[in-house]
């Protein structure tokens, strides 16, 4: 069951580069809870949207609104505090340093008194760490440097890091992509599994239409900039403007 | 050096979590181990060999703190200016208040680094590369031109300080090298103690994660700017107090202190030894004074190409520094 509080509310939220427009009008609402997947081709502006929410991006219009407090103008490290996380597209780890490593410091960051002389691997941070890594089964990759690590190891552990801190909203930017498709089902199904443990609101932007009918709760669908369809998973994929512009579809008009 | 063992616990086999106050124990423990080693070990030495190794706990502390800040990615080529500053600190208090305490002069080097670096933290941490370390270069030129021209501080030329006082005691003259090398020796100690705390710390592991992905930081909560600010901040302690440190060794203080070749070799000395031990530091820094030594002594003017192709060599085969000899698998 989901909450009806509204976690992330967007009302008019646009953004513009030169003549491109990346995002124009969006206005949504996810409650809290919710498993929300962002589909659409690629320049639709579901990453530009991603981008404003976490506050990469600054929207040139429009309010972006978590859990009732107002964070357009805020930088990303404000809003990550206020419990917004993400993951990336092209997972942004620590090659150099091991996977375990890669978890402190996550956990380091999260820390609000970083210390001076409080050990990164001190006993609660090593037990936090390794019960994220065990629930992405990343446990065996523990000790190994993240350079040497496959693509889906790593998006696996982007995204646990990203939970070290306990968002209230979880952002995860294309999880699968870069992962062969044999491997999608299986790695999406870790992920869901490790999130099943928190009560927190998932956005994901997926190009799979698979993935996203299985998992997702809510089907949001971008095209130049603008939301084309939203709702539950089998009405947003089957209206004419998704097959049309998402899917590729031979629609008539 | 005194220091050599500060980085044992990352040395040793990672245990299941680690008891950490244990591990600082044992640092501790092998941090006093060598500086009692050490401190008999130059007793015995000649006079000579104890000022060199004087100059290189000294130097090596400068080094140490650009050794923090190349942990968060960034190399200041300008840390002859706090290097100075504790220089000037020390000799001025020494020769115009008359505050002459061979411990409480380093401390006061560092701290006026620390006050005069700290306004300059905010502006340098939102740099990077080529930028940071020109703007540290252009500093500490800014201080040499200054230094050159103020007749009060004795222009180009400098000035000389006395002996310095331990405790209120006056040094003996037969054992004051060698007091002061055990001071040196005992900063150097217990900041290169303190250097490995803070490698160690949800601080230091933050910097390593600057250095490779400032955007990832920033998403996770941590903030990129405050721990560049802090690394610069402590790098100028540590350049203070071994401004201080020299200069009370070396009875002499100019603006050559802050000048570009001065900051250079302290640079040099920081990539010989890499970023992930504290020991090296040390250890670089005694190998540059050993080959100035021994190059200045056989090959008058050469020692700088002497020191070059050591580098290239260190580069070349052991291109994250000495310290990676004894660190190897670990990137912290």
């Amino acid at each position: 069951m989901t909450s009806m509080t509204p976690m992330l509310e967007a009302h008019g939220v646009g953004k513009r580069f030169g003549a491109v427009v990346a995002a124009a009008d969006i206005s949504i609402s996810i409650a809290s809870g919710e498993r929300v997947s962002l589909i659409g081709s690629n320049g639709a502006g579901k990453t530009t949207f991603v981008n404003m929410i976490t506050g990469y991006l600054k929207p040139d219009e429009g309010r972006i609104v978590l859990d009732g407090r107002d964070i357009t103008p805020l930088h990303p490290r404000a809003i990550t505090r206020l419990g917004v996380a993400r993951s990336f597209q092209i997972p942004q780890l620590y090659g150099d340093l091991t996977v375990l490593d890669n978890m402190l410091v996550a956990n380091a960051c999260h820390d609000q008194a970083l210390s001076f002389w409080q050990p990164a691997r001190r006993r609660s941070a090593l037990d936090r760490a390794d019960a994220l890594l065990e629930r992405f089964r990343l446990a065996e990759h523990r000790a190994r440097r993240v350079a040497e690590l496959p693509g889906g190891v790593r998006k696996l552990l982007d995204i646990a890091m990203a939970l070290t801190a306990a968002p209230k909203l979880l952002l995860l930017d294309e999880p699968t992509s870069g992962v062969s498709a044999e491997e999608k089902f299986p790695m999406m199904e870790t992920i869901m599994s490790a999130l099943g443990h928190e009560a927190m609101t998932v956005v994901f932007v997926e190009h799979d239409m698979d993935i996203v009918e299985r998992y997702a709760s809510r089907v949001v669908a971008f095209y130049s900039g603008r939301i084309i369809a939203d709702g539950a998973p089998n009405e947003a994929l089957a209206s004419d403007d998704v097959r049309r512009y998402v899917t590729g579809e031979l629609v008539p008009e | 050096m005194a220091a050599i063992l500060a980085s044992l616990p990352a040395q040793l086999p990672r245990k299941p979590p680690a008891a950490a106050i244990t591990t600082h124990r044992r640092t501790v423990l092998a941090g006093l181990v060598v500086l009692v080693l050490l401190a008999v070990a130059g007793f015995f030495a000649p006079k000579w060999l104890t000022f060199l190794v004087t100059m290189a706990a000294a130097n090596g502390l400068v080094s140490l703190g650009i050794v923090g800040l190349m942990r968060g990615g960034v190399v200041p080529f300008g840390q002859g200016m706090v290097f100075a500053i504790g220089g000037y600190t020390a000799a001025l208090l020494f020769n115009k208040l008359g505050f002459t305490d061979a411990l409480g002069l380093p401390l006061a080097g560092g701290l006026a680094a620390v006050l005069i670096a700290a306004p300059f933290a905010p502006l340098l941490s939102r740099y990077r590369g080529i930028f940071f370390a020109m703007l540290t270069l252009a500093l500490s030129m800014v201080t040499y031109g200054l230094l050159m021209k103020l007749e009060v501080l004795g222009g180009s030329d400098g000035f000389n300080l006395g002996r310095p006082t331990l405790f209120g005691n006056k040094l003996p003259d037969a054992r004051v090298g060698y007091i002061l090398y055990l001071v040196t020796l005992f900063v150097a100690t217990v900041i290169g103690l303190l250097a490995r705390v803070y490698f160690d710390s949800t601080r230091g592991l933050v910097t390593l994660a600057v250095r490779e992905n400032e955007l990832r930081v920033e998403y996770l909560g941590g903030s990129v700017r405050q721990a560049m600010a802090i690394n610069f901040v402590l790098a100028a302690f540590c350049g203070g107090l071994g401004g201080a440190l020299v200069v009370m060794s070396l009875g002499h203080i100019e603006p050559n202190f802050s000048f570009w070749t001065t900051s250079g070799e302290f640079v040099f000395v920081a990539i010989l030894a890499g970023w992930q031990s504290v020991a090296a530091v040390f250890v670089a820094s005694t190998v540059l004074e050993v080959v100035r030594s021994f190059s200045s002594a056989y090959f008058p003017n050469t020692w700088q190409l002497a020191l070059g192709l050591f580098l290239l060599f260190v580069i070349r085969f052991l291109p994250r520094g000495i310290g990676s000899l004894w660190m190897k698998g670990d990137a912290r």
